[in-house]
């Protein structure tokens, strides 16, 4: 039971780090977008590009990894979805399945279908003993990591002038342009934070999630579910919602397994009636 | 200096504003132009018949959701939910001893009507990312459902050997496709001439008024709810027929009716075709299958980039699919005569 | 209170009773008790954020209020939706032009006497038969539309009229209703003070019979308009009266921190 919650918590920080970029981004701009799990796509084969053919370290591979698919959003936001803001939904949808896409057949001609292993190092690899239980150190760091950009998050959203802009811009949009900020440039640097996050979770996932050139459209109702029920914008539902979700989905996989992702479908259709502004309410002005 | 036009009988002594929407409401050439096309086809390419329904099939399935997105402006990502609960239901009926294929279609509507009907409360009090994740949802708990039980579904492998009686009793389906594509036809026009009537109808016009704005539609009287659910109800019965239809043409059910990639495929269809416009739907699908047909063969991951580039280019530059494209050239043209 | 007109009666065909409205802890709408007689010509005034536009949101259906009640002609409407309020005669006009922008003014006061109709026209003749088919509601909608001067520009394009023109086709839709009561959501708004004369004039000519209630900023409309006037101030009535007594009432002057004309 306790080794179901601990994954369960590990999964939940693994979907939390992917997912909380969209929910920001969503909330901020209502932009729909449905790559968001391209990023954390690169970021995996990024990982395995890194470790492997250049040789770098794990731990070296990572902030690397942050900054790489941060500027690679920034491009797709410049060309693509800044044309988009004042759009439809529809067209927002039909852009970043587009993406999704080009981005799947780009991988599985670079990568080829097949799932990539990544080679962890040893420091991470194998089990630790805590207060009796043996838990994965990969998942202990896992949920370490998942803390410390939690915290780093809500430090630099409640702490610095940059995260009361981003809060300012996510309550009312057009309140804080007549004050002077540059919502466009706050969420263009959003963007590249929350993109950085995915692809640091995509890397961080890849014996998890899995990697395979079909990743955005196999976990694209993941990420969405975790941040329509935790609400657009909030990065505490957001958190609580992965959590949720990745608790269930362990317990599911492990107590249910025939019926398995059945479970998921149901209680987010349940769910999601329930609490059409997410799990704790927040409701996006405008 | 034109000819004047000529007045119908009927219409003389009307005033001007009623010939004006006259006009609108007559069958234009082109769309004589289009049907007459598809009967040829027939005569034409009698060794391609069997693609020729798939397009038709994909073609109604279109308009299908044409009925919900272009006129509603409901973005649902699971429309393959309705399509593959006609194409089991048409499938499954054989097995219990229904073999008229017009029974077999009228089962399959009635049940995707059925849960198009039961779930449009939860699509229609969402907002789009929820509706997106409702419509995603409910198609995804579907294809696990059909996945799971495999005696009846046959799961991954699919339903085979469904067997179809004759048509009216009268026409058998042989391996060329022949019954097949003149039956898909027919029903294809069947429904086609139903929607049409209803778009242009006073009920077409209050779901046009739903669309164009949703809060003077109310403050006129329209009761929003009750219209929407009937359309997505429609739509879903349409998108049912279009299943049962595939069933039966090929005898076969696979578990991708229910699948993601049905759905996606489906509104990359609509999109490139154009909405709103009745025909984009069958425009968009003769595009798509007939380029599948030949560039998805060559190589699966070349198809899906350009399916991507193409979806991405007529979504940022292409307002209107191919028909919103012709209709501003035709429009262009009119104006330089 | 003031002295109430005879407003009051058991006879009016919109009242609400007590009506408040409350976002968390902000009141914007206080116990508002308001009454219209039919051939009413009712001016609902006060400063911005006086709670106005939210008022004739509860009164249509859009907001539904923290408590209180609304009737039309003694019917409890408090529960109804608004598509169900207009069916029973209640019509508005947004202060913001809304309107379908790719329909002609004649499709969209058409589909308005279409669905009043509803209950007239059977299955086949709402559901299948062509609009065209429909004679006697189109040509209803083009009378209309002439009366209202928009006759010559009855099949273009809505987007494509001039704002004057749409401000009168936001009016023609509400009549198509055949209202009892309108509501009139600052009709004069965004026209240039030397146009509004053709608004005045349009605004005269509205049927004796149904009751009006207008809100507005435009005081030489109001005071031309109205026989009688309610000020709103903080979401509560402050007075009122007729247009004498409101004009001399020093408190209205306050609240309008002096200002005769336009808040």
């Amino acid at each position: 039971m306790a080794t179901i919650l601990f994954d369960g918590i590990a999964y939940g920080m693994l979907l939390f780090l992917i997912s909380v970029g969209l929910s920001v981004t969503l909330g901020m701009m209502g932009f729909i977008n449905l790559a968001h799990g391209v990023f954390a796509m690169i970021g995996g084969y990024l990982l395995v590009t890194f470790t492997g053919k250049a040789g770098l370290s794990f731990f070296l591979a990572l902030p690397l990894i942050f900054l790489a698919t941060a500027a690679f959003s920034l491009v797709l936001e410049g060309s693509l979805y800044r044309q988009l803001y004042r759009s439809t939904h529809l067209k927002q949808v039909l852009l970043t399945v587009g993406i999704i896409l080009v981005a799947v057949a780009a991988a599985t001609y670079a990568f080829g279908p097949a799932q990539q292993p990544v080679q962890l190092p040893e420091v991470l690899a194998g089990q630790v003993v805590v207060l009796g239980a043996e838990l994965s150190r990969y998942k202990l760091f896992l949920i370490a990591v998942g803390i410390a950009v939690t915290l780093a998050l809500v430090f630099g959203l409640e702490r610095t002038r940059f995260g009361a802009r981003i809060r300012a811009s996510v309550d009312r949009q057009s309140t804080a342009e007549a004050m002077g900020i540059h919502v466009g440039r706050v969420f263009q640097l959003t963007l590249a934070i929350g993109s950085g996050l995915a692809g640091l979770g995509g890397a961080l996932g890849v014996n998890i999630l899995g990697l395979d050139p079909h990743f955005p459209l196999k976990t694209l109702v993941y990420f969405l579910l975790v941040v329509v029920v935790g609400g657009a914008g909030s990065i505490p539902g957001t958190l609580l919602a992965a959590m949720v979700l990745g608790i269930a989905d362990t317990a599911g996989k492990y107590y249910l397994p025939e019926v398995g992702a059945f479970i998921i479908y149901a209680a987010m259709i349940a769910l999601l009636l329930a609490f059409p502004h997410g799990l704790l309410g927040r409701r996006r002005l405008a | 200096m034109k000819e004047p036009p000529v007045i119908p009988r009927e219409l003389l002594g009307a005033p001007p504003y009623l010939h004006v929407l006259r006009r609108r409401e007559r069958w234009g050439k082109g769309e004589i132009v289009f049907w007459i096309a598809l009967v040829a086809v027939f005569f034409l390419f009698p060794k391609n018949l069997l693609l020729a329904s798939q397009i038709l099939i994909a073609g109604l399935f279109a308009l299908s959701l044409d009925l919900i997105l272009g006129y509603a402006g409901i973005v649902t990502l699971g429309h393959a939910a309705f399509f593959g609960l006609g194409a089991y239901t048409a499938g499954l009926i054989t097995k219990v001893g229904v073999h008229d294929p017009l029974l077999g279609l009228v089962a399959a509507g009635a049940v995707a009507a059925a849960a198009g009907w039961l779930t449009s409360p939860l699509v229609l009090r969402s907002n789009d990312l929820g509706r997106l994740m409702i419509t995603l949802g409910i198609a995804m708990l579907l294809y696990e459902v059909a996945n799971r039980a495999t005696e009846i579904t046959g799961g991954v492998d699919g339903l085979q050997g469904v067997e179809v009686g004759l048509v009216l009793g009268l026409f058998r389906f042989d391996l060329l496709g022949r019954t097949a594509y003149l039956y898909v036809l027919a029903v294809t026009f069947a429904l086609f001439l139903l929607v049409r009537a209803l778009m242009l109808s006073p009920y077409g016009l209050s779901l046009r008024c739903i669309r164009e704005n949703n809060r003077r539609a109310q403050a006129v009287g329209v009761p929003i709810r009750s219209r929407l659910t009937n359309i997505y109800t429609l739509s879903a019965l349409l998108a049912g027929v279009a299943g049962a239809l595939l069933t039966q043409t090929t005898q076969f059910v696979g578990i991708e009716v229910l699948g993601f990639q049905r759905s996606a495929d489906l509104l990359i269809m609509l999109i490139v075709g154009g909405t709103a416009s009745l025909y984009g739907g069958f425009v968009g699908a003769a595009v798509f299958m007939l380029a599948q047909d030949r560039l998805a063969n060559l190589s699966p991951v070349y198809w899906l980039f350009w399916l991507g580039l193409l979806l991405i280019v007529v979504t940022l530059y292409l307002d209107g699919g191919v028909v919103g494209g012709l209709k501003r050239l035709a429009a262009w043209w009119e104006r330089r005569r | 209170m003031s002295a109430q007109p005879a407003a009051r009666s058991a006879h009016s065909v919109l009242r609400t009773v007590d009506l408040c409205m409350a976002f968390g802890g902000l009141k914007v709408t206080q116990d508002i008790n308001l009454a219209l007689v039919p051939g009413a010509r009712h001016a609902l005034i006060g400063p911005n954020g006086a709670g106005k536009t939210t008022l004739v949101n509860q009164l249509t259906g859009v907001l539904r209020p923290s408590s209180g009640s609304i009737w039309l002609a003694g019917e409890d409407i408090t529960a109804l939706r608004p598509d169900q309020r207009v069916r029973r005669g209640l019509a508005r006009t947004f202060q913001i032009n809304t309107l379908f922008p790719q329909l002609t003014p004649l499709e969209a006061v058409a589909n308005a006497i279409c669905e009043r109709e509803r209950e007239h026209l059977s299955l086949l003749q709402r559901r299948l038969f062509a609009l065209s088919e429909r004679r006697e509601q189109i040509d209803e909608a083009y009378v209309l539309l002439e009366r209202l001067n928009l006759g010559p520009d009855c099949l273009r394009e809505t987007r494509e009229l001039a704002y004057g023109k749409q401000r009168l086709l936001e009016m023609a839709l509400a009549l198509a209703v055949r209202p009892r009561v309108l509501l009139l959501d600052e009709p004069a708004a965004g026209v240039p003070e030397g146009e509004s004369d053709e608004l005045f004039a349009v605004l005269a000519e509205l049927p004796d019979d149904i009751a009006i209630l207008l809100i507005e900023h435009d005081m030489s409309l109001v005071f031309r308009f109205a026989d009688c006037i309610t000020v709103l101030a903080g979401g509560a009535e402050l007075v009122t009266g007729t247009p004498a007594e409101i004009a001399a009432d020093a408190r209205v002057r306050e609240v309008y921190l002096g200002k005769a004309g336009h808040a």
